[in-house]
C-alpha cells in the first residue's frame, strides 16, 4: 500500500519564507527552499541552526509562527492530518518505548499509520529484512543495542511506505559498520521515496545525497548539488606540490607555465638551493585538469626537484565551514556597528 | 476516532505489563483487605445498624489517593520524557484520540481493581451464609458510586500528568488535586467564613461538590442526576485541559 500524493505535479515539499520563533526568538528566520520528488536532500548546519525545528514543522509537530509549507501541494498548516499519512518521521536521538518487543512496537506503529490489518503482517516481515532486524525481532527494544535501535527506527519511518521520509540524525551515535549499513539502506530507498535526512557526518551526507541545504542561525546560507557547492564557495581548484631546489624562482616559473596559477598563501622562500622538500599549495581559477601542465613545465625547470603532484579535492567539510564562516561574517559585520 | 482502540488496547497491554501496576494492585488489595476485616471485626464484637458494604466504601478515599496517581502518573509524562509523544503525533492520530486512550486504559484498570474487592463480598456471603450481611442495595450503589466517581478522579490523575515530564511531578500533582476534591472541600464546607449571608452561594456551591455525601446517597440508592452531572462534566473539563495541557506544551516548548 502506497499512500499516492494527491497533487501529481507538485513538488515533496515547498517551503517560503518559513518562520518559527520560540518566545520571540527567532529559531528559524525565513527559510524557502523547495525539493523535488525522489530527491535525496542533505540538511547540514552547526548545532543549534534550527535544522530539527525545521523539520518538525514539516511533518506538522510543531505550527509555524509565519510562512507557508506545502506537502506534495498539500498546506501543512490546514491539512495536516492528511499530510501526516504522506511522511515517515524519525526525530533526532530516535525515542523509542523500552519496554516494547520490536515487532510488537512495529505493529502497533503500522495500525496507527494506517496499514490495513491484512497487509500488516507481510509488511512487517519485509521491513524486518530490509533493515536487517529478522533476527531481533522479538527483543524487548529497551535490551537492543544502538545500532539496532536506530534501525527500528528507520523500519518505523518506511512502514506504511510513505512517499516522503524525514530523518533527523539516523547516524548519529553509530560505529562505522553500522553507519555504512545505514547508507545502504537509505540508497535502497532511491527513486521510490524522497528523503530529507540531517546529519552531522559530512562525507555521509556526500555520499547519500543527490543535493545539500546548509542553514545556520535559522538561514539558509548554501543549497545545491556537493560538487556546485564546492565552486561556489571554495572557487578555484587547488594543488598540492612537493618541491625542493631554488624556490625563489618558483612564482615567476608558475606564472610562464600557465598564467592564473599562484601559490596559496603565498609564501617567502628562502633563495638557493635547498635539500628539504616543502609541501607547497597551488591555486588556478581554471576548472580543467592542469596537472600534467604543471609537472611538464616544472620537471624541464632547472634546479627544481619536483616529488609530488596530487590534485587538492576539497570536501564537503571545507564547504561546510566556509559557507557557514560566512554567514557568520555578514551577521557579524551588521551587529558590528550596533555593539560600539 | 478510529485510532481510539489501536490506542486503547496498547495502553491496557502496557500497563498490564508494567510493575507500578501490580505495585498499586497488591497494596490496593492489601489495604481493602485489612479495612474489611476490620469491619468484620467490629460487626462480630457489637451489633451495628448499618451493612458492612456501606462502610467498606466509606474508606474508598484510601486507595484513591495512592492508586489513582500511580496508575496515571505515567502515561503523558512518560511519553513526553522519553519524546515518543512526538512520534505519536506526527503519525495520523489527533491529541484528542491520545488522551482519551491513556484515560480508557486507566480507567479500565481502576474498575478491574475495584472488582476484584467484589472476592471479599463473596467470600463473606460464603462462610456467613447471612444475606444480611451482604445487602444487595448498598452494594450496588457504592459500585455504582465508584464507577461515576472514578472517571473524574481518573481524569485528573491524566490531567496532572499532561502538565509534567516528571513522573514523580505528576504522581504527586494527581495526589494534590484528589486531595483537594475529596478532603479539602469538605473542610471548606465547615468553615465559619461560609456562614454569612454573603457567601451563599459559594457554601451551595461547595455543599453541591461534597464527595462523601455523594457517595452516602448512592449507597441509600439515591441517584440524582446533578451528582451525575458534577462528575460527568468534572470528568469533560479535566480531559479537555489535558489536551490542551498536551498542545500547549507544544506551542511553546
Amino acid at each position: 500500500m502506497t499512500v499516492s500524493p494527491p497533487d501529481e505535479s507538485a513538488p515533496a515539499i515547498e517551503v517560503s519564507h518559513l518562520v518559527k520563533a520560540y518566545n520571540g526568538i527567532p529559531a528559524v528566520n525565513d527559510i524557502s527552499f523547495t525539493v523535488g520528488r525522489g530527491e535525496i536532500l542533505g540538511f547540514l548546519g552547526p548545532n543549534g541552526a534550527g535544522k530539527s525545528t525545521t523539520m518538525r514543522i514539516l511533518t506538522g509537530y510543531l505550527p509555524a509562527t509565519s510562512g507557508a509549507v506545502r506537502v506534495f501541494g498539500l498546506p501543512v498548516a490546514s491539512r495536516g492530518e492528511e499530510v501526516k499519512r504522506l511522511i515517515g518521521y524519525m526525530p533526532e536521538n530516535n525515542p523509542l518505548p523500552e519496554d516494547m518487543r520490536v515487532s510488537e512496537y512495529l505493529y502497533y506503529r503500522g495500525r496507527l499509520k494506517e496499514v490495513p490489518r491484512s497487509r500488516l503482517s507481510v509488511r512487517l516481515d519485509e521491513v524486518l529484512a530490509l533493515c536487517d532486524l529478522t533476527r531481533v525481532r522479538h527483543r524487548i527494544i529497551g535490551q537492543l543495542s544502538k545500532g539496532n535501535r536506530q534501525r527500528v527506527g528507520i523500519a518505523e519511518a518506511i512502514l506504511a511506505e510513505p512517499p516522503l521520509i524525514i530523518m533527523d540524525e539516523p547516524t548519529i551515535g553509530l560505529d562505522p559498520h553500522q553507519i555504512l549499513i545505514v547508507r545502504d539502506l537509505i540508497a535502497r530507498l532511491r527513486g521510490r521515496m524522497t528523503v530529507i535526512i540531517s546529519s552531522h557526518i559530512l562525507p555521509e551526507i556526500e555520499m547519500t545525497c543527490d543535493r545539500v541545504l546548509i542553514i545556520n542561525r535559522g538561514q539558509v546560507v548554501a543549497q545545491g548539488s556537493p560538487a556546485a557547492l564546492r565552486r561556489e564557495f571554495l572557487g578555484r581548484s587547488a594543488y598540492e606540490l612537493e618541491v625542493a631546489g631554488d624556490l625563489e624562482s618558483l612564482p615567476t616559473l608558475l606564472a610562464h607555465i600557465e598564467p592564473s596559477l599562484r601559490l596559496d598563501p603565498p609564501v617567502a622562500l628562502e633563495p638557493g638551493p635547498s635539500a628539504t622538500f616543502h609541501r607547497l599549495r597551488v591555486v588556478t581559477d581554471r576548472e580543467d585538469d592542469l596537472g600534467e601542465v604543471i609537472l611538464r613545465g616544472m620537471v624541464t625547470a632547472p634546479g627544481l626537484r619536483v616529488r609530488g603532484l596530487r590534485r587538492a579535492e576539497p570536501s564537503l567539510e571545507d564547504v561546510f565551514l566556509a559557507a557557514t564562516q560566512r554567514s557568520w561574517d555578514v551577521v557579524d559585520g551588521a551587529t558590528r556597528p550596533d555593539v560600539r | 476516532m478510529r485510532h481510539f482502540f489501536t490506542i486503547l488496547n496498547q495502553e491496557i497491554r502496557m500497563l498490564l505489563v508494567s510493575p507500578s501496576t501490580y505495585i498499586a494492585a497488591v497494596l490496593f488489595l492489601a489495604i481493602m483487605g485489612f479495612v474489611f476485616t476490620g469491619i468484620l471485626e467490629s460487626y462480630s464484637a457489637a451489633p451495628q445498624e448499618t451493612s458492612p458494604a456501606a462502610v467498606f466504601f466509606q474508606y474508598f478515599w484510601l486507595p484513591v489517593f495512592f492508586m489513582v496517581p500511580l496508575l496515571t502518573m505515567k502515561c503523558l509524562a512518560e511519553e513526553r520524557r522519553l519524546g515518543t509523544l512526538e512520534t505519536l503525533l506526527t503519525t495520523p492520530v489527533t491529541t484528542t484520540e491520545v488522551v482519551l486512550g491513556k484515560f480508557g486504559a486507566a480507567y479500565f484498570l481502576y474498575l478491574l481493581l475495584w472488582a476484584s474487592t467484589g472476592g471479599f463480598f463473596s467470600v463473606l456471603q460464603h462462610f456467613a451464609g447471612d444475606a444480611r450481611f451482604v445487602e444487595r442495595g448498598p452494594l450496588i450503589g457504592g459500585y455504582v458510586f465508584i464507577a461515576v466517581s472514578g472517571l473524574l478522579f481518573v481524569a485528573l490523575g491524566v490531567f496532572a500528568s499532561s502538565l509534567s515530564r516528571n513522573q514523580a511531578v505528576a504522581g504527586i500533582g494527581a495526589f494534590t488535586l484528589l486531595f483537594g476534591l475529596i478532603s479539602g472541600l469538605s473542610f471548606v464546607e465547615g468553615m465559619a467564613v461560609l456562614d454569612l449571608e454573603v457567601m451563599r452561594p459559594v457554601k451551595e456551591a461547595v455543599s453541591y461538590a461534597q464527595v462523601f455525601q455523594h457517595l452516602e446517597d448512592f449507597s441509600r440508592g439515591i441517584v440524582d442526576t446533578r451528582q451525575l452531572l458534577f462528575y460527568l462534566s468534572g470528568t469533560i473539563l479535566a480531559l479537555i485541559f489535558s489536551i490542551l495541557g498536551v498542545e500547549a506544551k507544544l506551542l511553546h516548548g
